[in-house]
């Protein structure tokens, strides 16, 4: 493999090895680009678009695009945080996500990531469009209502269960996670210790009779937005606070 | 206990070596012969193949022409693209609905017919027209309609409805379409005689270096759209050191307005063929793929003629043009009904039997595309210009056109026109020039490039037909000064939102909110800022997006805003102080009307 080479975001000199993406150089650099379908541990999907950067001037997803050597990324600017506040407003008015009722709020990487982009409501209409939820299996619920198509499930079934529990049915606004039988999650092979089912992003996917258990302000995101892991992992970094543009104030000014 | 159903859903998939590959093939051909594909045959078909059934499932749900209810013996496609809305599309349809009893999307209860819409089918220029079963009808009217449906009642045989055949080899035995030509103004280059294996003999005496060399000084840019050169790419490919390599012709023709591919594969058949060899000789490849548009499945036996004829002349196979080394064989993948497997890498998931969704690039085909292997993906009309590169000489090819923009260009014309169909022009023609040859003068505005392009009023006529002004696939669909643009801009927008393949949130999730204001605004209760929301909206679906469908989406609402905006200013008003000029009082009031059963006449 030849050497590593280094790049810049926001000005930010970062090390990357050949091949590798700018979302994962930015990440073990502490830098935090806003992300949703990208998980660790996954093959990236470049599904929720939500970690569009501009390499050179150009946009492109950050979780898909192999970083250059030498090349320039912007990542916190007015125009990239105003993309992804769209999109993230389109998955709100996409689906059907009543996060006061939803056994995720609190812990919900959608529901944190408004938070952290300031958003309060979506401006978009809602589609308000009624989809299937499959109650059948013994331990697991799947609620399409609050899918935000993010393959996660789909990815973590088959590279991290070796099962194809999940897959995709439909295209364009029909496109829906359907199961590996004819109809019920019930009659697939998914088990509720599957790495599939704890690694939904949203409230799609939930372990049954463990809803509501954690008290509020010990919930996820309570205590801190969401990237701010990626970033106190990086010592020269200021302060979460001063990245947050809303944070816990959003949740105020949503009242409103 | 297997049904016989389910064992000749066997067969078919073992008549396919039960290749996971061939996925779609078997999909297809279950559909054709069971009219459906059942949830057992679903089952079935995983079983056989040894893959999810999941993934038949997302398959099979992907494609427009394949279904999980079972369809009619005969299904009736009717054609909605603009150019048929122009023609009288909605009278054939209710002509249509009233003769079968059955709405849109339904079935008769005798199981003998299926009535659907679909979008373009490749006949603007005789447009209204429709798909029975595979065999296309062309220049529909009511009367026509009511006749169609008699006649399928009586004899149920969709080839009998062909009366008049079409112009040349429309009319050959393997093809005996009533699908015209139309061929307007043929010009030098794609159209002039053809002298069947010339091109190959002379590229074979060339090294694949130098012919990569040749269609480099002819200056050869890709005719599918987006206008990469030719031989670079072909370079590309030729660089990495792999084998396997492939050459994939992209037949998927769905750019609404588009059908010049057609009218080349019908007429220009061996030129296409030819093109993909000297491809596979200059990369260094050894099969080769032509994807063909479900739509086009009428041409299938022609084609496979075609090829076969080159077989025995000893242009396909091993040792062609007799260069011992030299071997290379193509087969015919038919498409299923999806617009975006147009797009080369999702054409690749479909010809590897996935649903039709996008990669990400990089890696590029050239590096890494059919199987994982360096693979070539061109246009037919591209490739026709490559075989009369190697016949003529790059310096003859050159004389036409400009310097960004060598040789000619097909155009495909329909809509408000006295002369729709095929003209080949040299690029750099102004628009204002072409719209003269079709006589189309009167016209207010053009969408060039079809939805993908540009929607263009008077104010740009004068541009230039050229890859760096005017640059366009092909399509050119003229509207006359009567027409209601902004329900045509609608139509466009509707046609995306249901082609996305739903990877990614701007184009599945953007598109739909776009819809929804640019009706807010043709309903009259929009205001300006809806404009502006409707600008920012779509820089954002066009900047974020993963592939070029959901990159172009935005267009005809984003151009048209530039063009055409007094059509939207005309529209929209400035809210009143305090009120929401979006808000619709009577829609809001509806449900509460509703409990006591008034009207909205009662306020
Ligand atoms: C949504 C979409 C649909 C496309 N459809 C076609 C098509 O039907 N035919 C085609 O040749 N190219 C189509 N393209 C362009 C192809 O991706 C690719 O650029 C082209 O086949 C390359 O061939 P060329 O270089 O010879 O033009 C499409 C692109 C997009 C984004
Ligand atoms: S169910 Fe959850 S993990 Fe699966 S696609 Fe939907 S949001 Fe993503
Ligand atoms: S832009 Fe996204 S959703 Fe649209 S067709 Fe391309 S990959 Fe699919
Ligand atoms: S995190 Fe990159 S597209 Fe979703």
């Amino acid at each position: 493999m030849s050497e590593s080479f280094t790049f810049y975001i926001d000005g930010v000199p970062v090390e990357a090895a050949p091949g590798m993406t700018i979302l994962d150089a930015a990440q073990a650099a502490g830098i935090w680009i806003p992300r949703l379908c990208w998980h660790e541990e996954l093959e990236p999907f470049g599904g929720c678009r939500v970690c569009t950067v501009k390499m050179n001037g150009r946009s492109c997803a950050a979780c898909t695009q192999p970083a250059e050597p030498e090349s320039v990324v912007e990542n916190d600017s007015v125009a990239l945080r105003e993309w992804r506040k769209a999109l993230v407003e389109l998955l709100f008015a996409e689906g059907n996500h009543f996060c006061m009722a939803c056994e995720k709020s609190g812990s919900c990487e959608l529901q944190a990531l408004a938070y952290r982009l300031g958003i309060a409501a979506p401006r978009f209409e809602h589609r308000w469009q009624a989809r299937e939820v499959d109650a059948s299996h013994a331990d697991v619920l799947i609620d399409r209502n609050r899918c935000i198509l993010c393959a996660r499930c789909v990815r973590a079934s088959r590279d991290l269960d070796g099962k194809n529990v999940f897959g995709f049915t439909g295209r364009g606004p029909e496109r829906r996670v359907a199961v590996n039988s004819d109809a019920r999650l019930r009659d697939t092979d998914l088990d509720v210790s599957d790495r599939a089912v704890d690694i939904c992003p949203v409230g799609a996917i939930i372990r049954k009779g463990v809803g509501f258990t954690v008290p509020i302000g010990a919930r996820r995101y309570d205590g801190a937005p969401i990237g701010s892991d990626v970033e106190s992992a990086n010592d020269e970094l200021e302060s979460a606070n001063e990245h947050t543009e809303g944070g816990a104030a959003a949740t105020v000014r949503q009242e409103e | 206990m297997t049904s016989p159903h389910e064992s000749r859903v066997r067969d078919i998939c073992r008549q396919h070596g039960s290749d996971p590959v061939r996925l779609l093939d078997i999909a297809r051909a279950v559909q054709s012969e069971f009219r459906g594909i059942s949830q057992q045959s679903i089952d079935t078909i995983a079983a056989e193949v040894g893959v999810p059934r999941v993934t038949v499932e997302a398959c099979v749900s992907f494609y427009s022409f394949l279904s999980v209810e079972r369809q009619g013996e005969i299904t009736i496609r009717l054609c909605d693209d603009v150019p048929d809305r122009l023609a009288g599309y909605e009278t054939v349809r209710d002509a249509f609905v009233h003769a079968l009893g059955v709405p849109l999307g339904g079935t008769t209860a005798d199981g003998r017919f299926t009535l659907e819409r679909t979008a373009c089918i490749g006949l603007s220029d005789q447009a209204p027209a429709a798909l029975v079963n595979e065999v296309p009808v062309t220049g529909l009217s009511s009367d026509r309609a009511r006749e169609i449906v008699e006649s399928l009642s009586r004899h149920g045989d969709p080839r009998q409805l062909v009366r008049k055949l079409g112009d040349g080899n429309n009319a050959h035995p393997l093809i005996q379409s009533m699908v015209r030509n139309n061929l307007q103004y043929p010009g030098a280059i794609l159209f002039s005689p053809y002298n069947r294996g010339e091109a190959i003999r002379k590229a074979v005496a060339m090294s694949p270096a130098e012919v990569i060399r040749a269609v480099k000084t002819a200056r050869l840019r890709g005719r599918g759209g987006a206008g990469f050169p030719t031989g670079m790419k072909w370079e590309f490919a030729r660089e990495v050191e792999a084998s396997p390599k492939y050459v994939i012709c992209n037949a998927d023709e769905g750019e609404p307005g588009t059908f010049k591919d057609r009218v080349l594969l019908t007429e220009r058949a061996d030129r296409v063929i030819a093109g993909m060899t000297i491809a596979a000789y200059a990369i260094g490849a050894a099969e080769g793929v032509l994807y063909l548009r479900g739509e086009y499945a009428y041409l299938l036996p022609f084609l496979e003629s075609r090829l076969e004829r080159r077989r025995e002349d000893g242009l396909l196979g091993s040792g062609i043009a007799g260069k011992h080394g030299f071997d290379f064989d193509i087969r015919i993948q038919m498409g299923a009904g999806a617009y975006v497997c147009g797009e080369e890498s999702a054409l690749i998931s479909s010809l590897e039997g996935d649903r039709g969704d996008p990669r990400d690039r990089p890696p590029f085909p050239t590096t890494s595309g059919f199987r994982a292997s360096p693979t070539v993906v061109n246009n037919v009309e591209t490739l026709c210009c490559v075989t009369r590169i190697l016949e003529e000489g790059p310096a003859t090819f050159c004389e036409y056109g400009t310097p960004q923009s060598a040789g000619t260009k097909l155009l495909s014309i329909s809509g408000d026109c006295r002369l729709p169909g095929i003209y080949e022009v040299p690029f750099g023609l102004p628009l204002r020039e072409v719209l003269e040859l079709a006589g189309g003068e009167s016209a207010a505005a053009v969408q060039v490039g079809g939805p993908s392009g540009r929607l263009v009023g008077t104010s740009e006529f004068d541009r230039r037909i050229c890859f760096d002004d005017l640059a366009t696939g092909g399509a050119l669909v003229v509207f006359g000064p009567d027409r209601d643009l902004l329900s045509i801009v609608s139509a466009y927008t509707e046609f995306f939102i249901e082609e996305g393949c739903g990877h990614c949130t701007p184009c599945r999730a953007g598109m739909p909110a776009m819809h929804d204001l640019l009706e807010r605004v043709r309903a009259g209760r929009g205001e300006h800022a809806d404009l502006d929301r409707l600008r920012e909206l779509g820089e954002t679906i066009r900047r974020t997006s993963r592939c070029g469908l959901g990159q172009t989406a935005p267009n005809p609402i984003l151009s048209s805003l530039e063009g055409l905006a007094s059509e939207y200013e005309a529209r929209t008003h400035e809210a009143e102080a305090g009120m929401r000029q979006s808000f619709d009082l009577d829609a809001a009031l509806q449900p509460a009307r509703a409990v006591p059963g008034r009207a909205p006449a009662h306020l």
